[in-house]
């Protein structure tokens, strides 16, 4: 099958100082491809660059959009760049704050992005969100609050209702459950699962935690100073890894 | 008028200035154009926006009308219109038949407007997206790429909040199927008198420092649901000094015993149909 995106030497510098250096991979579709490494890694570097939120210092990214065509992101049009982000696109943020919009209510949250679409029946609007609350357990009665009100893993989860409602193809996320308490992460992590599995959906995800990594993806990427040191199936990293970074990365997961 | 002002308050460089950005607001109906607003001798607030739209375009032949609310005795109107009459040397008005320029705050007169009338908007807000989107670079995107998926957003926690779009004054619009554009804090009675309007619409927010316009007989949608159609306010009474049952309404209390009465806004357009009624 033919791959959904094509990242080639992609780096990321902040002035002198190294994002992300000399990045290769492919991405399938359907696929969830994790990125592991400690803090300051690079992981979020390498991640906001795929997804076209920060310009490249080297390299390239290309996408093959839903009819078929590849596009190069870094000529895309700033309006071109967005119609992609809404259209075919999510990203759930760390922070479900920076994520939401937190003036108005669950319900508008998610039914946001379809508005945008041009979707102008409100109560289909409505139905929709209700589906969405419920498929991520959120009381659907629930759909006026407003999410301050909300505990961090319920705004965590109203932000994946919110990316998800427009079924993207694919979907950046960013340590969508560091933060939160171990239980929390535990049911976000298996609701990511389920709801990867039932959409089909392309992902890539970053993470410092190689739990994370073994629960949701068949492939991994280690990143360790900016660069991507070791990649491969989850389970042979995690049952063989090849990198002394990596072995310390896995002994300490197995160790805690 | 007062020979120690320049015609009309303004310098003729100011003038000017103004006229261009206004006939470049003209020429892209509903989009907010940046204008180097002047200090004005009243505060923020208090219509210098529109007071520079209309300084700009005021020639000695002009026959100026100012209302505010509807009514032109309410002291920010008649403040504007001694002001420009002293400045100016104007002729000024309360008939808006007789008006060449007429600039309001809060309201479109009842009366049909004509070709050769303009109609100037005190603007206290010219962003539309303002309250939902803070940032400036981030709405002049939004205008740019026309993604205003964001408007549809307010109108939903409307009817999320209140069962119906409660949105009854400064109700966005679509201007010419393009820019999404606010109509001042008109109430949305009056948005159907915006679509097709053969005046010139004029709107002028000094403090945000934009203006832009509505060309004669330029489309002007008011946004809304397939389900939840944009409506007018009604009521349940005519005005209860002219009979009128298609104006705009004031409840207004008429004693301290908490009496009330429903009276049209337009003072003018009241006054002439009781004059009309007696001859
Ligand atoms: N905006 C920025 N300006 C300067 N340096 C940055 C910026 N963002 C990240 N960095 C640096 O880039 C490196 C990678 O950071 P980041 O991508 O945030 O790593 P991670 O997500 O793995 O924690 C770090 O050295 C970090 O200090
Ligand atoms: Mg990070």
């Amino acid at each position: 099958m033919s791959a959904l995106l094509q990242v080639r030497g992609l780096s990321r510098h902040y002035g002198r100082r190294i994002g992300c250096e000399d990045v290769s991979f492919e991405l399938h579709p359907g696929e969830l491809l994790c990125i592991v490494g400690e803090s300051g890694s690079g992981k979020s570097t390498l991640l906001n660059t795929v997804a076209a939120q920060l310009a490249p210092s080297a390299g390239s990214v290309r996408y093959r959009q839903r009819d078929g065509e590849w596009l190069e992101l870094g000529q895309l049009s700033e309006a071109d760049r967005r119609r992609l982000a809404r259209e075919e696109w999510g990203f759930v943020t760390q922070n479900p704050r920076d994520g939401l919009r937190l003036n108005v209510s669950a319900g508008a949250n998610v039914a946001e992005r379809l508005m945008a679409l041009g979707v102008r029946h409100y109560g289909q609007l409505r139905s929709i969100a209700r589906g969405w609350l419920e498929r991520v357990e959120i009381d659907p009665a629930r759909i006026d609050d407003a999410p301050t009100g909300f505990s961090g893993g319920m705004q965590q989860r109203l932000q994946i209702a919110r990316t998800l409602v427009t079924q993207p193809r694919l979907v950046f996320m960013d340590e969508p459950t560091a933060g939160l308490d171990v239980s929390v992460q535990a049911r976000i992590l298996d609701l990511l699962r389920r709801l990867v599995n039932e959409l089909g959906l392309a992902a890539v995800m970053v993470t410092h935690d190689l739990a994370v990594a073994r629960l949701l993806a068949a492939r991994t990427m280690v990143m360790q100073h900016g660069r991507v040191v070791e990649t491969g199936l989850t389970d042979q990293i995690l049952d063989d890894p090849q990198h002394p970074y990596t072995q310390l990365l896995v002994s300490s997961v197995l160790t805690t | 008028m007062t020979p120690s002002y320049n015609f009309a308050f303004l310098d003729e460089d100011t003038k000017r200035m103004l006229r261009r950005a206004l006939l470049k607001a003209v020429a892209i109906p509903g989009y907010q154009v940046p204008f180097g607003s002047r200090e004005m001798p009243l505060p923020y607030g208090w219509g210098t926006g529109g007071i520079q739209v209309t300084a700009a375009l005021l020639g000695p032949d002009d026959v100026l009308k100012v209302i505010d609310q509807g009514a032109d005795d309410t002291t920010n109107a008649v403040n504007i219109r001694r002001f420009f009459a002293r400045v100016a040397g104007v002729a000024t008005t309360e008939r808006t038949v007789e008006a060449s320029l007429i600039q309001t705050r809060h309201r479109i007169p009842e009366t049909p407007l004509r070709e050769d009338q303009i109609l100037v908007f005190q603007v206290p807000e010219p962003e539309p997206l303002r309250t939902l989107e803070p940032r400036e670079a981030e709405t002049r995107t939004l205008h740019a790429l026309g993604d205003y998926g964001l408007m549809h957003v307010k109108l939903y926690e409307d009817i999320a909040q209140y069962g119906h779009i409660a949105t009854s004054y400064d109700y966005p619009v679509l201007v010419d199927g393009r820019f999404l554009t606010s109509p001042s804090p008109i109430p949305k009675f009056d948005n159907p008198k915006l679509d097709r309007s053969p005046a010139l619409m004029l709107f002028g927010a000094g403090r945000e420092k934009r203006l832009y316009a509505i060309p004669p007989y330029t489309r002007v949608e008011s946004l809304a649901f397939d389900d939840h159609p944009f409506e007018i306010q009604q009521w349940e009474h005519r005005c209860e000094l002219c009979g009128s049952g298609e104006s705009y309404l004031d409840e207004v209390v008429v004693d301290d015993r908490g009496g009330r009465m429903f009276v049209c806004s337009d003072t003018d357009y009241c006054g002439r149909r009781r004059t009309e009624a007696q001859a």
